[in-house]
């Protein structure tokens, strides 16, 4: 009993002990390093290309002209909170239709064998090929915006979860029909909480894929209020390159904010009791 | 269950010998159409601790999960006189988001039983299988032996009147087994549950019970019987004994033919 105590709490230590200090650079020096690759690649093609360099305008000239310029940068950051609207509403409801999905699936075989191919085919369909049906049904506003989102980012919503829920070890749900558990409580006392941390992993993936949505969406839907799509699209016809580049740039970020804020919520929820794996 | 369960039920306060699981002429095809168990005959009274040792494969499991009720025979009459079953499986089946009070709290929270009276019956039974002072730890912080201490005390908290084991030390190392093997033996001894234990360890077997049952391999059928004879409480050191090594070597010989 006692040498038990002891063993666990001394390899604890040593384990805090060795990923403190030194292991923060470790992890962010190589992404620095591929960035500051990138940007000298930049420079230098952009140098190159001489009188035409609006195709690849320099960094600084994207900072000053995309985020510097007060008007530019009010405009991106205008389109991009409503392209952040549409994204987490499709994403909140892809999150809600997948879990449901797939804990449909989870009770019974049947259901299982019926739903999942149409998941599988709801992943392989070329959505851009649908779209002009959507806006054709739902019209060319918010709501056709959010529909594209969805069956975007549904996909990795629906798989996740269902892996997720039949990773349950037989012998739980064994200790659980011992007591005559009924079908509910073993569904959330044990499938679900079993489920989250892939349900976690299913959201990271899904978020990233609704800002795609959402800008995809954009540029077939574009009336109502329209989004960072529609801002790529204007600086594209005007030959912006600056502009256009600080845009995208700024999409990209805001892709990797919300992959982060639910990697984090991620590790809030449930963190505690599962790792993860070092990333 | 049968009249006969409820006769065995009236009686059980009575009689030191009630039988509490009754296994007649029991066997078990699965629908693939292996066969597992083949006329099997048991019996488990209170005051008695039953071990099975048997080839791997030969229905040991099956025949816990048709006492347990988690499956059902495809021959025989299977009895169990009560509806208090402790089952202690091969890993700990820990909810790995559960703190050590929360697991051992689940059970009495299945049924239903109000938050307070499952804190306190979690809290002696963590207390018997020492654990006080670990309640908050997340089973990823315990050691094997700890995670098995939790998963006996949550069973525990039933109040088992039989406590059906399947091979729940094989993953532990000699020295954590033993320890707990004493554990279980002053249970054993507190609670008054009988016991169907099921091993590999023919040592463990013999220490541990008051029957031996040695099992053929598949389809399962019971070729050998040894009543144990030691004392209980029993001695950590009749280990080391020339009686217990000859019921050893006994057993083990048993156990040999019925491999071959
Ligand atoms: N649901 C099932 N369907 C078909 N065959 C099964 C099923 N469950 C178990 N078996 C088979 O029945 C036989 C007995 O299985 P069981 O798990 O009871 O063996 P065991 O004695 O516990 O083995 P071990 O010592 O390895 O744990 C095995 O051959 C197994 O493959
Ligand atoms: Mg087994």
């Amino acid at each position: 009993m006692t040498d038990d105590v002891t063993g666990t709490t001394s390899i604890a230590v040593r384990r805090t002990r060795s990923t403190n200090g030194g292991a923060k650079f470790g992890v962010w020096a190589p992404p620095i390093l591929v960035a500051i690759v990138v940007i000298a690649v930049w420079y230098l093609i952009s140098s190159m290309l001489g009188k035409k360099n609006f195709l690849l305008p320099p960094p600084h000239e994207v900072v000053a002209k995309g985020f510097l310029n007060p008007e530019t940068a009010s405009d991106i950051v205008t389109a991009l909170g409503r392209s952040a609207l549409v994204a987490l509403v499709g994403l909140a409801i892809a999150i809600v239709i997948g879990v449901v999905w797939a804990i449909a699936m989870s009770q019974a075989k049947w259901i299982e064998r019926s739903l999942f191919p149409y998941a599988v085919i709801l992943q392989t369909i070329p959505i851009l090929a649908l779209v002009p049906l959507i806006g054709f049904w739902f019209g060319f506003e918010f709501f056709s915006r959010v529909v594209v989102c969805v069956m975007i980012a549904l996909f990795p919503m629906v798989s996740n979860t269902l892996f997720g829920l039949q990773s349950v070890a037989l012998s739980q749900r064994e200790l659980f029909k011992l007591q005559h558990a009924s079908r509910w409580t073993i569904l959330t006392k044990l499938d679900l909480p079993t489920a989250l941390p892939a349900i976690f992993a299913g959201m990271r993936i899904s978020a990233g894929l609704a800002v795609v949505g959402a800008i995809v969406g954009d540029f077939f839907f574009r009336r109502g209020t329209p989004g960072i799509g529609a801002l790529l699209n204007n600086y594209t016809s005007r030959l912006q390159g600056a502009e256009l580049l600080a845009a995208i740039i700024a999409a990209s970020l805001f892709g990797v904010a919300i992959f982060a804020v639910f990697g984090l919520l991620g590790k809030l929820a449930v963190g505690r009791w599962y790792d993860f794996g070092q990333k | 269950m049968s009249s006969a369960t409820m006769i065995a039920r009236d009686t059980r306060s009575t009689s030191e010998s009630t039988t509490l699981l009754d296994f007649r002429d029991v066997a078990m095809t699965f629908p693939d159409g292996t066969v597992a168990l083949s006329g099997v005959d048991l019996t488990v009274k209170r005051g008695e601790f039953v071990t099975v040792v048997g080839p791997s494969g030969c229905g040991k499991s099956t025949l816990l999960r048709i006492a347990s009720g988690l499956e059902k025979s495809s021959h025989g009459t299977v009895d169990l006189a009560t509806d208090r079953i402790g089952y202690v499986f091969q890993d700990a089946t820990l909810l790995p988001w559960r703190s050590v009070q929360a697991n051992v709290e689940l059970l009495a929270e299945l049924h239903g039983t109000p938050k307070a009276a499952r804190a306190a019956k979690a809290k002696e039974a963590i207390d018997l299988v020492g654990l006080t002072g670990f309640e908050k730890h997340l089973p990823k912080a315990l050691s094997g032996g700890m995670k098995m201490r939790t998963s006996l005390a949550r069973s525990l908290t039933l109040d088992p009147e039989i406590f059906l084991f399947d091979e729940p030390f094989g993953a532990l190392d000699e020295i954590t087994r033993e320890r707990l093997n004493d554990e279980l033996l002053r249970l054993f001894a507190e609670k008054q549950f009988a016991g169907l234990f099921i091993t590999h360890s023919v040592s463990e077997a013999v220490y541990l019970s008051t029957k031996v049952i040695v099992m053929s391999g598949r389809p399962g059928k019971i070729v050998g019987s040894f009543d144990v004879p030691f004392d209980l409480p029993r001695d950590p050191e009749i280990r080391f004994t020339p009686e217990f090594a000859a019921l050893v070597g006994e057993v083990s010989h048993a156990l040999r033919e019925a491999h071959s």
